[in-house]
């Protein structure tokens, strides 16, 4: 069994583990009475890769990962881990670790116990358990802590103690459903640097559930985004945000999200432009072919606020709603004349506009991206 | 400046506490007259023997009475008695209510009709209870009698050597409801998480119970131990129904001593005491678990 080669084929003292699984998700789906959870997912998981699930709540990202736990049972499809089929087994004989968003730490039993806990189900005899379990202790920097009782340590040490409890064994896959959300903010950014350099360190293998996108965005090696059960993109943090797959994503990954505007594809003579209300807003050439080669006339128009740029002479007209200053940036909410709110980002020390006052944006031609109203994806590369 | 704004807070100190006392009275009144007086009274008629025949004065005996009524084989067989009632009923009802919890904690289709049929006995009184098995154990006509093999002999209530045995059983079946849903409470209150991490972690369903589960409900089933031992000292009514404290006195439980004492013997000062004695040991009973409480048994979360 997995289990069983993940703690004793281990050569003593290693940092490093033989054995980051790789997962593979074919078709699963879950439902619960008549809402599907999670819809026909495919999903691959690299050897040591640190993957993030992205979406909002209900979007069945947290389903997705217990049914890889095995505390789930899936409806339909199948679940690999490194290399063996486990749709039928346990959660107990996966060779998982998962880190709960409540921590699910053992209230009645001192930090040491909890460590030690996966251990001692696994019948690991004491010298080795107290072996690994300073080792974990040591890593997380809680080996002060051992004789405590959850109920008297921070958040930020309970959390602490999860993860412990999580690498003590050294599995083959970590799973971790929003570790991070019970802390605050700042002691979440710094949890945050220790977790990745936890992984790249022992390079096991994760599946990290997350809501938070800034999580995402600097935590994964890839990043895959749900929305109602559906597995939406996947792909490194920065071709997500560079190419979102479809409008959902445009929406979701950046902050502030991306502007969408509905809009009409207009044929002019040589080149083509997207009619928004009043405005039109030429497309560059490469896009422009593309957007030919495909029936959509109805698309949507998507604009990240950096592309937004305040030009007096842009045809894109809107007046100036809120200003936000976030200290290195600013942003302008302003309103269309149809009374959709689009969003400028301006860094620099330019010269800011009043509220009230009207302007023009102009959008840059790269940071142009173009959805089909009717199916949510994107066009072009 | 100072000195009527110092006033007026020693008024509105005044005016709240007034307002206390006002709100505490009732309470006061009812626990005064019904528990304090009542309490008084019951360990100043212990020291009062009381007459052979009504009519005839009551004699001062100071703690002679206690002494008397305290080392009596009489006491001494219903003190034992009753321990045996309450060690017999308290674990098994509570071991059973815990079981039938667990079979009632599953998610499966039409569960809840279970664990309305496990709940249900606490719908029923003692009273029902008893004549229900007073049926059931009866030498000619009862089910349990025919089930037992016992046809022809006298019923188990009216044999010495089964009579405890057969009350606790009644009781143990009526308590069953109560302890059913205390422990399905316990339960409930054990975070699904700590179950999945545990899975997570390796454990199997035994351990997850050793050593999650259980712990967890600890403070569930101290307390229904508690509270099942100072109900189960204080039994009556299936003993009054069921066997009047006999054969043989082999169910002559503390409280049916008193009763038996009052309206049998009519002697007052025996039953005051012998109720004393209750009291002492439900006092001790509930210091054992306000102790205990404070101390280990609970889990901050």
């Amino acid at each position: 069994m997995g289990t069983q080669q993940a703690t004793d084929g281990r050569p003593p003292g290693s940092e490093e583990h033989p054995a980051g699984a790789q997962v593979e998700v074919r078709g699963v789906t879950k439902r619960f009475g008549d809402a599907t959870a999670v819809s026909n997912l495919d999903l691959d998981v690299a050897e040591h890769e640190f993957l993030v699930l992205l979406g909002p709540s209900g979007c069945g990202k947290s389903t997705a990962l217990r049914l890889i736990a095995g505390l789930d049972e899936p409806d339909a499809g199948t679940i690999a881990i490194g290399g063996h089929d486990v749709t039928d087994v346990e959660a107990r004989d996966r060779d998982v670790a998962m880190v709960f968003q409540s921590y699910a730490l053992y209230p009645h039993m001192t930090v040491r116990r909890n460590i030690e806990f996966p251990l001692r189900n696994r019948k690991v005899p004491k010298a080795e358990r107290d072996r690994l379990v300073g080792e974990a202790a040591d890593a997380l920097d809680l080996a002060d802590l051992l004789g405590r009782k959850p109920s008297q340590l921070s958040g930020g040490q309970r959390q602490r103690v999860a993860l412990a409890r999580a690498i003590v064994r050294r599995p083959a896959l970590f799973l971790m459903d929003e570790p991070l959300s019970n802390l605050d903010a700042k002691l979440r950014v710094q949890t945050r640097a220790e977790l990745i350099q936890l992984q790249r360190r022992l390079r096991t293998t994760v599946v990290y559930v997350t809501h938070d996108q800034v999580e995402a965005m600097t935590m994964g090696h890839r990043i895959a985004i749900m929305s109602a059960g559906v597995l939406q993109q996947v792909g490194p943090p920065a071709e997500v945000y560079a190419r979102p797959a479809n409008v959902f994503v445009a929406g979701f990954i950046g902050n502030p999200p991306m502007n969408l505007l509905d809009g009409t594809v207009e044929v002019g003579g040589t080149t083509l432009a997207v009619a928004v209300g009043d405005a039109r807003v030429e497309l560059p050439p490469a896009l422009a072919s593309l957007a030919v080669s495909t029936d959509a006339r109805d698309v949507v128009l998507g604009v990240r606020p950096e592309d937004l740029t305040v030009d007096p002479s842009a045809p894109l007209r809107a007046t100036v709603a809120v200003v936000e200053s976030l200290g290195h940036e600013r942003h302008l909410v302003c309103e269309r004349p149809g009374g959709e709110l689009v969003t400028s980002r301006v860094t620099g020390d330019d010269d800011l506009p009043a509220v009230g006052e009207e302007l023009g944006l102009a959008i840059r031609a790269e940071g142009v991206h173009l959805f089909d109203r009717a199916t949510g994806r994107r066009i072009g590369p | 400046m100072t000195a009527p704004r110092r006033r007026s807070r020693r008024a509105r100190r005044v005016r709240e506490a007034l307002l206390g006392y006002a709100l505490v009275a009732p309470a006061l009144v009812v626990f005064g007259v019904f528990v304090f007086y009542p309490f008084a009274k019951n360990i100043w008629l212990g020291l009062y023997r009381t007459p052979p025949f009504p009519g005839l004065p009551k004699r001062y005996a100071a703690f002679d009475q206690y002494e008397r009524v305290l080392t009596s084989p009489e006491f001494r067989n219903s003190l034992r008695t009753t321990v045996v009632f309450v060690v017999a009923t308290v674990p098994t009802g509570i071991i059973l209510g815990l079981l039938m919890a667990m079979l009632a904690h599953q998610r499966l289709r039409g569960i809840t009709i279970y664990r309305t049929i496990f709940s249900s006995t606490v719908a029923t009184s003692i009273a029902v209870a008893s004549v229900i098995f007073f049926t059931l154990l009866n030498p000619q006509v009862g089910l349990l009698t025919y089930w037992l093999g016992r046809q022809g002999e006298p019923s188990l209530l009216d044999d010495p050597r089964w009579a405890l045995w057969a009350v606790s059983g009644v009781t143990i079946w009526q308590n069953l409801g109560l302890s059913f849903i205390l422990m399905s409470a316990g339960l409930q209150g054990v975070p699904d998480d700590l179950l999945e991490a545990a899975e997570v972690d390796g454990a199997g369903a035994w351990s997850r119970l050793r050593n999650v589960v259980m712990p967890l409900l600890s403070p569930t089933i101290f307390f229904a131990t508690i509270v099942g031992s100072i109900l189960a000292f204080q039994a009556f009514g299936q003993i009054d129904l069921l066997t009047q404290g006999g054969p043989l006195k082999k169910t002559n439980v503390l409280v049916y001593a008193m009763y038996d004492a009052v309206f049998r013997q009519n002697n007052e000062g025996k039953a005051a005491v012998l109720s004393v004695a209750l009291f002492a040991i439900t006092l001790v009973l509930t210091l054992i678990q306000l102790r205990l409480l404070e101390r280990r048994v609970t889990y901050e979360r």
